[in-house]
């Protein structure tokens, strides 16, 4: 049994704004009866101000979905379109109290119903279907983007599989794509952390020339040469070939007698961790 | 408001003659059924009786038969394992589509370490496949293991036959019986089944207690390793007022499955729910072979609609029932069973199942007749679907 609120089982026994207008502003819908949950959203829109002034909602789908749908309608008349974009998920969540986390996906479709319907006012009323925008679709079972999941993981802080699948459905079917989504959850959390080099996405190694001494230079401006600047010195980058990088120890660091020390133990050792394990480093 | 319980397949309340049995073993009777004085011998009768009535119940040729487990759950993982380690060599299983998790999950797992499982498909009226089972039988074919009736559409399926097949072919075969002890009378001694496993909180004994039937010369190795508790055959100081418990419902259950007026009352009042509903409710339709099902269970879909929204409104009646929708679970699809009868998605997330026990009523029955129309109704008034159909 959920534990839903009095809010939740009020709006589910209540439906506020249940129907569709005629001639309307804006229609969006989003899911479908294979996914379980569909939401169909239409508003009646003031053309000068923009404000909201009507909207009335159609869903197929569990308690929470139409408590969803219902609070959403609330929440978004009188507004601006503006005002009523910036409307997350979380936001409908918490107006209905709270939700269970594997029913968080009801508030999603909400949100993403609101965006298919100003999408549509924008395109001057005609019906827009939620669509994912990107062409990377992870799982396949409930049609859900990578951007989908990397939106929703950043909008509500997840961090486990089993919350990316209550948030957005995504592996809730058959898992398939769990690893895929475990694999998104490693790199979006891991971009959150603000990091010092740029985690490399391309393979040092598959970089251009170019790329490369970009790369380089990032890691030698910002973990190497502070540190040989302490002690009077510095490194300039001569050429690069292949996995091959040549430096030039400079200041005090050119006649230090534990200059080779520094070169393969430090500035190879730092290369080595930014770069590529295999990268060697060279005096020039 | 009183209570409409049409949800006997999830569990059933403990029997007061149950719960008085049980009683003596808490508090005065509490000797362990292994030590060696008179305290350790009651808990030892004891727990044999049940033993004997467990063995009744299903028709075990001996008491011996019947390993007291924790839940079914332990029972199909035991006969699953044992299967496998007790003939090593063989790497093949058979089972159906439409098997309770505690069967499939495990399986999963041996596919995942390198068995090879063949899962048998059923028709639209949820019928097993002969055929597709026939051909899936191999020389190297470990284990077969096949449900007696289905817990969603209570659909039955002809496990002497499919039993007779596997032993056949060499091969152990092991079926969750969970949902038909009580419903029909049982007598695995005259079939080939090889293995049996049971629930009791699924015929008025406690959760928290089920049993595992081994005919005797199967080949078996213990799942719960530990003492030599029920022959070595399952580790763990024995559940005794909870064995007792289950021995007491087993008696009952027995009473219940072999008496034909009680099974056809059942049968007669769910039938009057179902064609109730059918008639009153367009575009409604059951789930399940109406021809081979246990007397108490019927599911039915109601298009366009969402399962979970509908029970919630049930609820402000006092009606519980139960659906294979995706909201009511942790999972977020509809019911696999649902979906390998190839029931349409617009009726798969809107299937309800109601379960009646003995006691239930004919004004029980006529309640949900009254009142799930109007349910329907709304939630259709609502639903962008239900203009589709028009």
């Amino acid at each position: 049994m959920w534990d839903y609120t009095d809010k939740v089982m009020d709006h589910f026994r209540h439906p506020r704004n249940v129907g569709v207008i005629e001639n309307a502003d804006a229609t969006g819908q989003v899911g479908s009866l294979v996914c379980g949950d569909a939401l169909k959203l239409t508003l009646k829109i003031n053309k000068e101000t923009e404000v909201i002034e009507d909207a009335k909602f159609e869903t197929f789908g569990c308690a929470s979905a139409i408590a969803s749908s219902s609070v959403l309608t609330e929440m978004i008349k009188g507004k601006t379109l503006a005002q009523a974009a910036k409307i997350t998920n979380q936001d409908i969540a918490d107006e209905l109290g709270s939700l269970p986390a594997e029913k968080m996906h009801c508030s999603v479709m909400g949100m993403e119903a609101l965006e298919a319907a100003v999408q549509s006012y924008r395109q001057g009323g005609k019906p827009v279907v939620f669509e994912q925008e990107s062409e990377k679709i992870v799982c396949h079972c409930f049609n859900v983007s990578e951007e989908a999941i990397i939106k929703a993981i950043r909008t509500n802080h997840l961090t486990t599989v089993e919350e990316v699948t209550f948030y957005t459905k995504a592996g809730g079917a058959c898992g398939k794509c769990k690893g895929e989504i475990q694999k998104i959850l490693d790199k979006v959390n891991a971009c959150e952390v603000p990091a010092t080099a740029s985690s490399p996405e391309k393979k040092f190694a598959d970089l251009t020339i170019v790329e490369k001494i970009k790369r380089i230079e990032k890691v030698l401006e910002e973990d190497i040469r502070p540190q040989l600047n302490m002690d009077g010195g510095s490194v300039e980058l001569v050429d690069v070939e292949g996995m091959t990088i040549k430096v030039r120890l400079k200041g005090m660091c050119s006649g230090c007698l534990a200059a080779d020390a520094t070169l393969k133990g430090f500035i190879e050792r730092v290369l080595k961790e930014k770069l590529d394990p295999a990268v060697i480093v060279e005096k020039a | 408001m009183k209570l409409i319980y049409l949800d006997n397949n999830a569990t059933t309340p403990v029997a007061g003659a149950v719960f008085e049995a049980m009683k003596p073993y808490f508090v005065e009777k509490y000797g362990n059924a292994s030590s060696m004085y008179p305290l350790a011998a009651e808990s030892h009768h004891a727990m044999e009786a049940a033993r004997k009535q467990v063995a009744d119940l299903i028709g075990a040729a001996y008491p011996d038969e019947i390993i007291f487990t924790s839940c079914a759950t332990e029972s199909d993982n035991t006969a699953i394992f044992s299967a496998v380690r007790s003939f090593p060599t063989k790497k093949h299983i058979i089972t159906s589509a439409v098997e309770h998790p505690a069967i499939l999950h495990p399986l999963r797992y041996l596919k995942e370490h390198g068995y090879q499982i063949d899962y048998i498909g059923v028709d639209k009226q949820g019928r097993f496949n002969m055929s597709q089972y026939k051909e899936a039988l191999r020389k190297d074919t470990a284990l077969v293991s096949v449900m007696w009736g289905n817990n969603e559409t209570g659909t039955v399926f002809p496990i002497a036959e499919i039993a007779r097949l596997a032993k056949a072919h060499g091969a152990l075969f092991h079926t969750d019986a969970v949902q038909v002890i009580g419903k029909m009378p049982l007598d695995v001694k005259n079939t080939a089944i090889d293995m049996l496993s049971l629930s009791g909180h699924k015929f008025n004994a406690p959760k928290g207690v089920g049993a595992l039937y081994v005919r005797r010369g199967t080949r078996f190795t213990e799942f719960m390793m530990g003492g030599h508790q029920e022959k070595a055959r399952r580790g763990g100081t024995e559940n005794i007022p909870y064995i007792v418990g289950l021995g007491k419902a087993a008696e009952l259950a027995k009473a219940r499955a072999d008496n034909k007026d009680t099974l056809a009352k059942m049968a007669a009042l769910r039938d009057r729910l179902q064609e109730g509903l059918l008639s009153k409710i367009p575009d409604s339709k059951l789930n399940g072979d109406p021809d081979h099902r246990v007397p108490n269970t019927v599911n039915i879909s109601f298009g366009y609609v969402e399962g979970e929204a509908i029970l919630m409104h049930l609820n402000e009646y006092g009606i519980c029932a139960s659906s294979g929708s995706a909201c009511t679970s942790g999972s977020l699809e509809p019911s696999h069973v649902m979906r390998a009868m190839g029931v349409d998605f617009q009726f798969a997330h809107g299937s309800v199942r109601f379960s009646l026990s003995e006691d239930t009523t004919q004004a029980e029955i006529d309640k949900v007749i009254e009142v799930l129309p109007g349910i329907i109704e709304n939630l259709r008034k609502i639903s962008p679907f239900s203009r589709l159909k028009k």
